[in-house]
């Protein structure tokens, strides 16, 4: 216990719900804060930013929808990183996976002759396939030869990011887009439903929810989510317990790069029917995504809530370019600082703050 | 000392402590583990500030606020774990951090002074001596030369004892009494009333953070001190019954295996268990204890030799197999290896046993057997937790210590692999840990004991191994041991006449 004036801090072992709330919200309070000082520097009066951001993306059906457009890869990305920081893996490169996942959609969507109705499954199957062998290449790098699995994950980003660059202006450069480099559109068949008015491709923010129940059905019901917990607990009681470490690695990062794939088929069968280049592809979805998972801090249904939050910074981000002519690049600005005041602030739920007059002796029961 | 206050998440350490020691005396420190005796010493070196209260040295009174103020001011410390670095000399190590020790050179200095202490005190070290290759004993002395060389006063030893062979012990024993006529105050920290009542001029006595007396040693006799200590009479003796070895459940043959570094931790190592019968094994820690446990559980992989468990060939078997063959194992980090600290009560319950029947069907979890378990186990052996999706880590370490049991004591293993299984807990769980390891043997059970406590050792064991160097010195039956004879074992020397 310490003290400060009238006010006592004391330590504890396991935050409280309230206070991981409490905590969340604060970081976030923090955040806009912040963010004032920004808008103020480009003399836009933060009160009227933030009533203009309020406005065009909640106010609005079409604010709405581009909300909810840019949760599904958010969503599908985080839930994947949910599940692979639970078993203690730090996926850095859910970007890559979800490039992968739209590369093996445009391939099936270009160069195959299925018949209509299986060809958006297929699409589906082969880029979640695709992502999640992007995934479990560094698992075996790990498991196998102890590469560190933040760098490995991080730098495959960068080799698909390439390998798509390579694509469009490469062996897939589409004869009909007279020197862009994109491939050519996809056929109709490929071309996932959207809500009416809106970019909202539905099908695939239906899959997004129903992976977020299934994994956290996974870890609470399963033998699997139950190996997966121990070995991100404790890899020695884990060893102890005869978990192989291999298995658990390897399947945890075949789901995680397997969701992360999904969200780019989302992402080119929804909205852009081509493959174009990776900046066009996501906005950094598999970055911001890292944050939509710590904040959702292991629970894959939070993970619901913090990606809708931050599809709502997007969403921001377009609004703020638009009507207040600021670069998208806030965005970025914006997350970052969420990241930060987050990550600032996680001291505070070990503390338990009291007020103590002086003189006041501790009363709290030891051993308690 | 005085009206020390120093308290902890949820636990008060020290709860108004004051405490004194004279120049020229012994002084034992008494308590259980988790009584508050090493947070008390550890206010006084400085390492902690109290929440309240004072400290006067000499009638007056001083702040130490950190270790370097402790070492000015004359108070030296040797930590329970050595703090020396291992490549280096004896001489470097008390150089290091020697305050007018030259910038060249400085182990040079340092060697001649050394020598006179060393023989004043009848500390014998080589000052060239790379620390590594002492022994724990010759380790400790480097700790003790080193308070010395910086002038302490006033020594704290934190259960000094707890690496040393008997005879180790009493050449400690002969220092402690050569630095009181020298005028010095020792503070000797312990928990094992034979050794306070053989060194110490005055003892005080702690419990659950508070003093409970402090009393000059011809005041008191064994038996009070464990009433102070524990706050209730205390048995020394365990009723046992008569040991009736069924078959073998465990044969070990020409055993070799590394260390963790690559050196030969286990080197020919052979022995038995049968059901019905604990084996001991005795030794200081570290002589290979450790890799024989893990060999035997599937965590390290043997390079040579046999393990055959209830009859069948499980040498380097993965642990799941081990474990499945009815094989439970009380391993020696309770808390990094025993329990996943942040899962609750029940999901630790079942770990290593979650993959089979009744706790999974299929690829799901069976939720309401896990619970039913869990319930039950809390019951019977009586876990204190407020419930059972209560996270693991907010548990007491005797609590701990029953869940693991409860956990691999159920489903009826053939053959118990037991490393330290007492360590650190207080009496009444120690108490009702032992009991559960004699009514296993009473079942029929073979039980391997490992562990550094030899009054455990000879209180459960049936036949007493003694481990040194990876080899086992001799076996020897319990009834006929003498705490000398596994004490020379312990040092190295082999048993002239191999028992079986």
């Amino acid at each position: 216990m310490r003290r400060l004036g009238p006010l006592a801090f004391e330590r504890r072992l396991t935050p409280s719900r309230p206070a991981v709330l409490g905590v969340s919200l604060l970081a976030i309070l923090a955040a806009l804060g912040t963010m004032s000082i920004i808008f103020a520097a480009y003399g836009v009066p933060p009160l009227r930013a933030y009533a203009v951001i309020i406005k065009g993306t909640l106010g609005t059906r079409f604010g709405l929808m581009e909300v909810l457009r840019r949760t599904i890869p958010l969503l599908l990305c985080g839930v994947g990183l949910v599940l692979a920081f639970r078993s203690k893996f730090w996926n850095i490169g859910a970007e890559g996976q979800l490039l992968a996942g739209a590369v093996a959609a445009a391939g099936v969507a270009l160069f195959t002759d299925l018949p209509p109705p299986l060809l958006l499954p297929a699409m589906f199957g082969a880029g979640f396939l695709a992502g999640a062998i992007w995934g479990m290449v560094p698992a075996l790098l790990k498991v196998r030869l102890g590469v560190n699995d933040v760098i490995s994950t991080l730098m495959l980003n960068y080799v698909m990011i390439y390998i798509v660059e390579w694509l469009i202006h490469g062996p897939w450069k589409g004869p009909t887009m007279r020197g862009f480099a994109y491939t050519d559109t996809f056929p109709r068949a490929a071309w996932l439903p959207l809500i009416p008015r809106s970019m909202v491709h539905w099908p695939t923010l239906a899959v997004g929810v129903g992976a977020a129940i299934l994994v956290a059905l996974l870890l609470s019901r399963t033998r699997l989510g139950y190996e997966l917990r121990v070995s991100g607990e404790s890899p020695d009681a884990a060893h102890y317990a005869g978990i192989s470490f291999l298995k658990v690695s390897l399947v945890v990062m075949f789901l995680s790069g397997g969701l992360a794939g999904l969200a780019g088929v989302g992402e080119v069968a929804g909205i852009h029917h081509k493959l174009l280049p990776p900046i066009q592809i996501s906005l950094g979805y598999g970055y911001t995504a890292i944050i939509v998972a710590w904040l959702a801090r292991g629970s894959p249904l939070a993970a619901v809530v913090t990606a809708l939050l931050f599809g709502f910074i997007f969403a921001a981000g377009d609004e703020m370019k638009v009507t207040l002519q600021m670069p998208f690049q806030v965005v970025g600005v914006f997350s970052g600082l969420i990241l930060f005041f987050l990550i600032g602030v996680e001291l505070l739920m070990y503390w338990r703050v009291r007020f103590l007059p002086k003189g006041e002796g501790w009363t709290g029961k030891a051993g308690s | 000392m005085q009206d020390i206050v120093k308290t902890f998440p949820g636990v008060r350490a020290n709860d108004h402590v004051t405490f004194e020691v004279r120049a020229g005396e012994v002084h034992a420190l008494l308590g259980e583990n988790g009584a508050g005796k090493t947070t008390l010493m550890n206010t006084l070196y400085g390492l902690y500030q109290p929440d309240s209260g004072a400290i006067y040295l000499g009638g007056k009174r001083v702040r130490i606020r950190s270790p370097r103020d402790a070492i000015a001011h004359g108070i030296g410390m040797v930590h329970q774990h050595f703090k020396l670095v291992y490549p280096h000399t004896v001489a470097e190590n008390v150089a290091l951090g020697l305050s007018g020790a030259p910038f060249i050179g400085p182990a040079r200095v340092v060697e001649r002074r050394l020598r006179e202490l060393a023989a004043r005190y009848n500390l014998p070290v080589d000052p060239k001596a790379k620390v590594w290759q002492l022994s724990a004993g010759e380790q400790q002395r480097v700790e003790i030369l080193k308070a010395l060389y910086r002038g302490a006063d006033i020594l704290i030893l934190d259960e000094p004892t707890s690496v040393l062979t008997p005879q180790e012990t009493q050449e400690l024993f002969k220092v402690l009494e050569r630095m009181k006529e020298e005028g010095h105050a020792v503070i000797f920290i312990s928990h094992k009333l034979d050794e306070v009542m053989e060194v110490a001029d005055r003892v005080t006595v702690m419990r659950r953070g508070k003093v409970v007396g402090t009393k000059a040693i011809s005041e008191v006799d064994k038996p009070t001190l464990a009433r102070m200590m524990v706050g209730r009479e205390v048995v020394f003796r365990l009723s046992k019954g008569v040991c009736q070895p069924g078959e073998e459940a465990l044969i070990v043959e020409d055993l070799h295996a590394s260390s963790d570094r690559g050196l030969p931790a286990l080197r020919g190592v052979s022995f038995h268990v049968c059901r019905g019968e604990i084996l001991g094994i005795a030794g200081v820690a570290g002589n290979g204890q450790r890799e024989l446990v893990e060999v035997l559980t599937g965590l390290r992989r043997p390079r040579r030799g046999r393990v055959v468990i209830l009859g069948r060939e499980l040498t380097g078997q993965s642990p799941r197999k081990i474990a499945d063959c009815g094989v439970a194992h009380i391993p020696e980090e309770r808390i990094r290896m025993g329990i996943v600290a942040g899962m609750s009560v029940e999901d630790n319950l079942i770990l290593k046993k979650h993959h089979r029947q009744p706790f999974s069907r299929g690829p799901l979890l069976n939720l309401r057997e896990i619970r039913r378990f869990a319930k039950q186990s809390i019951e019977e052996y009586e876990i204190m937790t407020p419930s059972p999706k209560t996270p693991a880590k907010l548990l007491s370490g005797g609590n701990i210590q029953k869940l693991i049991l409860a956990r691999e004591l159920s489903g009826q293993p053939g053959l118990v692999i037991a490393a330290h299984p007492t360590y650190g807990l207080d009496v009444g769980a120690t108490e009702l840990i032992r009991k559960l390891l004699l009514r296993q043997r009473e079942a029929g059970v073979g039980v391997l004991l490992v562990s550094e406590d030899l009054e455990e050792i000879m209180a459960l064991s049936d036949r007493i191994a003694v481990m040194f160097r990876g080899e086992i010195m001799g076996i020897v039956p319990a009834a006929e041991a003498s705490l000398e004879e596994l004490g020379l074992m312990m040092a190295g020397e082999r048993r002239a006449k191999e028992a079986a």
